[in-house]
């Protein structure tokens, strides 16, 4: 089942990315750190801002504010003015993030789509007449698991592994429609 | 309401034996798939018989007995324990299972933690899809984007060229009116299309994944059972909606289903551990962890979330459970720090860093700040709770999807033309929150600098307000009113929505709007009397960023009327210990105006709203009713339906259960007698008769049930008996009709329980549910207490069955003895959820 799968996905990315974190910060990417001065406007000269890739040991406006834009004597006043940050992040765990949280919300988004707009007219198709005779309420409401009370009835006649991963969805189907009724119908939870 | 009709909602409680019912009426076609595992032998029952499987497990929409609850684990431990010095295998199981407790609040650490490091990450970057993409790593936030870039000035610190706005990718010029327009159309359209896909995709695969969840953890850590409502799906959908959600710039926030998303974990994981996936008490101790560590990733704040787990959602919370609480917490908040999603090497965006001091005047705004929070709670509480039951009742709340569309709609329209407003939200905290040093070039910070040049960084003085800051404080001033009114309809939208974020928003703003206000009153009167002593000319005594601080926590203080967690919450996130005397005057002055306005926070309005049976434990029960003014059945209704010990054949017990919904009955000697015996539950009486009508042999319609230690003679002919013993509660709380409310409402809190008899020198009456305790509050609370004067109520009181002369009244008016007539009446905790249009 998707659900189960994206769960999985989740709940197994979740802890990968944090043993990742120490993997990552282990071997630490050289674009993952920088030293980030920012010098407000002294004198005559205007505010600015230094960038640079040092350690944490070498962060301070001495090292980092190249080419110096005072002459000697202001260096120290200037300099004090300054203020630098030792930054570090780490871009995989970002790019790791990004592609799981895109690649579930894609599969769900499929999943949703193949729901509300291709099983019904698969349904159709397979089941055809005696279908549209024995749910025409259901049609009327446009719920997209509203056939599952029969799907779930038929499956459970059935009885073999392909059918029980059906009678899973279908339960789940059911569950969901459930829900739906008693928060968007009913108004009985979560108003 | 219908709910009643159809109590056997699916279940869908995330683990792997879930039980399904086919959805008949109601009635004995039980299809029990569930609880192989469960042993329901307690030392409550009579343990000769086999367990029946599924027995002691709950129904959808029930309250659980904590007491048979914690029965049941006593019994648990005590056969773990006395088993433990027979093999090595059994020791090992023993200890297992007593570190069970520390897994899994290990565990549902680690994930929230993990969990919320993802929902960070994403959301700031789907955010920033709003504006523009990073052309270099599509990956990176514009944030991120720019990190290493040398491009960036003085002025415009977010500009770089790899960051491209969608106005220069689609038409090619950054500047100007045509950019303007574009990047307004793309932020309408992205904006729209997250609140889309996430009302969708609530819709389609978890509806309980909506709202903020709170309301709902408060009533299940009551004892309250929503199957499915921390399930595995509705996990992934609420996780991967609230990026949506934030993303979509609507007036929300993260940190409420943040902790809806921890309970979600740690009732997944409970899944892995027999100790707490079979007893409802003991998950309750792990979601009250797990609820901790939801609101430390939230804040970044461990202990912060402890005291809210304890102050704000738990409803039994022992010492042990506080000790796991603290470890999951500190276990979530290494996991987020070690992902570190911010880049700034801490919890939160908006932590603050100053530690300037404050002076004893400036209590005096600080108050004022907490009036306004009080006001502003009361406000949003009365207008929300006013528009939710709009949507709860009327037709409107049929179209969910629009709704959410329109409110977006609304929310970016109005949002993108002010600066402050288009921000993310947690942005716009933390700007509020940041001091004006040297080093900031916003608007806000736009003074008129006059002070020469050899001045040391740390103390600037006060300065003259310049043009931008002016400007700033108006379009604040439009961001404060657009926020309270967006976030008014908002909360209760059919997307993960929590309030912490917008509250503290609409607070910051406002404080800082006084702060820079008392700022500029020090500087142009720095002679007044209160000013002199402190602001001469050139000292630094006012930081803005302090009031919005000391004004956000005043108006989540208003909302949500916690006191301590959310100062200690707020103090973790500056990490400055002198700003504590501020934010508790003004927390406390907001819950003071705030309660006299109404006692309840947003969360019990909720929880009243919807009708949970929530047994508010801070709430005094002052009336002077008696048990049996409560008791069920009243005066009109039919009589208790009750069974007998051993003279009912299965046949009337599956009458008495079809044609009645009561959900437990009592068992009394005999019709004659009328002594009780026990209680049994309908849901264990049919499991049992299904499972015994399966599995044994000649149990047939016309066998005798018997609930006695011994089976009574029989005569030859007729069929073998059902032995029920083991299902019956042999030890049902029971009060007598005189015990006065207070004490019966006192149990019921004290001890979590389900129901509880009436009894008369020993002869069943009726029955007190959690459901008629909460009607009954109601009924009180709008029929004002009788006009009796005060000191009516010190004397010692008559209940109403006595004479006025303190003598026993003949009691013919009393409910029960209607004679030996056939007793079928019976109330139980009903199935449905009260019904609220009588609240």
């Amino acid at each position: 089942m998707a659900g189960g799968a994206g769960l999985c996905g989740l709940l197994g990315s979740a802890l990968a990315l944090a043993g990742f974190v120490g993997l990552v910060t282990g071997a630490k990417n050289f674009e993952d750190v920088r030293c980030k001065c920012i010098c407000p406007p002294y004198k005559d000269h205007p505010g600015n801002i230094y960038n640079k890739n040092v350690s944490q040991k070498d962060c301070d406006c001495l090292h980092v504010v190249e080419p110096m834009p005072v002459p000697g004597p202001d260096v120290e006043a200037y300099c004090l003015r300054c203020e630098c940050k030792y930054e570090e992040r780490s871009s995989v765990t970002i790019k790791v993030t990004i592609i799981i949280y895109l690649s579930i919300l894609g599969l769900l988004l499929l999943y949703m789509v193949y729901l509300t707009l291709v099983e019904p007219i698969l349904k159709r198709r397979l089941f055809g007449h005696s279908q549209l005779i024995q749910s025409d309420e259901d049609i009327g409401d446009h719920q997209p698991f509203a056939n599952a009370h029969d799907v779930l009835a038929r499956s459970r006649s059935r009885a073999n592994v392909l059918n029980k991963v059906e009678y899973a969805q279908q339960r789940w189907k059911l569950q969901v429609q459930e829900q739906r009724k008693s928060v968007f119908d009913r108004h009985v939870v979560l108003s | 309401m219908d709910v009643s009709s159809d109590p056997y909602l699916p279940y869908d409680g995330g683990g792997d034996n879930i039980p399904l019912r086919e959805l008949h009426k109601r009635g004995t076609h039980y299809t029990m798939t569930n609880g192989g595992s469960i042993n329901s032998s307690t030392h409550l029952l009579d343990l000769l018989d086999e367990p029946i499987p599924g027995v002691g497990t709950y129904d959808d929409f029930h309250t659980i007995d904590w007491v048979r609850e914690k029965c049941k684990d006593r019994e648990r431990h005590r056969r773990i324990n006395s088993k433990k010095k027979e093999s090595a295998w059994e020791m090992t199981k023993s200890l297992y299972d007593a570190w069970s407790g520390w897994l899994v609040v290990t565990l549902t650490g680690l994930a929230s933690g993990a969990l919320a490091g993802l929902i960070d990450i994403a959301a700031d970057w789907m955010t920033d899809l709003k504006e523009g993409i990073c052309l270099s790593a599509l990956w990176f936030n514009h944030e991120q984007c720019c990190w290493g870039s040398n491009e960036t000035t003085f002025e415009e610190r977010d500009k770089c060229p790899q960051w491209k706005t969608w106005a220069e990718l689609i038409i090619g010029q950054a500047e100007g009116p045509g950019s303007y327009i574009m990047n307004y159309i793309m932020y309408i359209f992205w904006a729209l299309s997250f609140a889309f896909l996430a009302v969708s995709l609530v819709k389609i695969f978890a509806p309980y994944a909506c709202g903020s969840g709170i309301p709902e953890i408060k009533t299940i850590l009551s004892g309250f059972i929503i199957r499915g409502y921390l399930g595995k799906w509705t996990l992934l959908i609420k996780t991967i909606t609230l990026v949506l959600a934030v993303a979509s710039g609507l007036s929300l926030g993260k940190e409420g289903p943040l902790v809806h998303v921890a309970c979600c974990c740690g009732n997944i994981f409970s899944y892995l551990f027999p100790k707490y996936s079979t007893n409802e008490a003991k998950k309750r101790e792990v979601l009250s962890a797990a609820s901790a560590a939801g609101v430390s990733v939230a804040f970044g704040a461990p202990i912060g979330g402890v005291l809210f787990s304890l102050e704000e959602v738990s409803y039994y919370f022992p010492l042990k459970t506080l000790w796991r609480s603290f470890f999951a917490a500190l276990v979530a908040a290494f996991v987020l720090r070690s992902i570190n999603p911010f880049g700034n090497s801490r919890l939160v965006l908006f932590y603050v860093e100053y530690h300037t001091p404050w002076y004893l005047f400036e209590l005096f705004p600080f108050i004022l700040l907490g009036v306004f929070g009080g006001l502003w709670g009361a406000f949003f509480i009365r207008a929300n709770i006013a528009w939710c039951r709009r949507r709860k009742s009327t037709k409107f709340g049929k179209y969910p999807v629009l709704e959410v569309i329109i409110v977006a709609a609304i929310t970016a329209v109005i949002a993108f033309p002010n600066p402050y407003t288009r921000l993310n939200t947690s942005e716009l905290i933390k700007e509020l929150f940041t001091d004006c040093g040297p080093l900031e070039s916003s608007s806000l910070c736009d003074y008129r600098n006059d002070m020469n040049a050899s001045k040391i960084v740390d103390d600037i003085p006060d300065r003259p307000a310049g043009t931008g800051v002016y400007s700033a404080i108006w379009q604040l001033c439009l961001a404060l009113i657009f926020k309270i009114i967006m976030t008014v309809f908002t909360f209760g939208i059919k997307v993960p929505s929590g309030l912490f974020i917008p509250s503290m928003a609409i607070g910051a703003i406002a404080g800082r709007i006084v702060g820079i206000a008392v700022e500029q009153l020090a500087y142009y009167h720095h002679d007044w009397f209160i000013f002199k002593e402190w602001c001469e000319v050139g000292a630094d005594c006012i930081t803005p960023g302090l009031y919005a601080m000391v004004g956000a926590a005043a108006c989540l203080g208003g909302v949500t009327r916690m006191t301590v967690s959310l100062v200690v919450i707020v103090f973790e996130l500056t990490g400055g210990l002198e700003y504590i005397v501020p934010l508790m005057a003004a927390v406390m002055t907001s819950k003071w105006v705030g309660d006299a306005f109404g006692r309840e926070g947003i969360y019990e309005a909720h929880i009243r709203l919807n009708g949970y049976p929530f047994l508010d434990a801070k709430e005094e029960f002052t009336h002077t009713t008696l048990a049996a003014d409560v008791m069920r059945p009243r005066r009109s209704d039919p009589p208790l339906a009750v069974l007998t010990q051993d003279n009912m054949t299965v046949e009337d017990i599956e009458n008495l259960i079809n044609e009645t919904s009561y959900n437990g009955f009592p068992v009394i000697m005999s019709k004659e007698s009328q002594r009780l015996v026990g209680f049994a539950l309908r849901r264990d009486l049919t499991i049992a008769i299904e499972s015994a009508r399966k599995k044994q042999e000649g149990i047939v319609g016309s066998s005798r049930v018997c609930f006695a230690q011994h089976t009574p003679s029989l005569p030859a002919e007729s069929p073998r008996p059902l032995k029920l013993r083991s299902i019956l509660d042999m030890s049902p709380f029971t009060v007598t009709d005189h015990t006065p409310m207070e004490i019966v409402v006192d149990i019921f809190r004290k001890l979590g329980l389900r129901q509880c008899l009436v009894t008369h020198n020993g002869i069943v009456l009726g029955i007190i549910t959690k459901k008629n305790i909460l009607e009954h509050l109601e009924q009180l609370k709008q029929h004002v207490e009788p006009l009796a004067p005060p000191w009516h109520y010190n004397k010692k009181r008559y209940p109403p069955s006595y004479g006025p002369d303190g003598k026993p009244r003949s009691r013919i008016n009393n409910v029960q003895l209607k004679p030996i007539a056939e007793e079928r009446e019976e109330t139980e905790e009903e199935v449905h959820l009260l019904n609220s249009t009588t609240l």
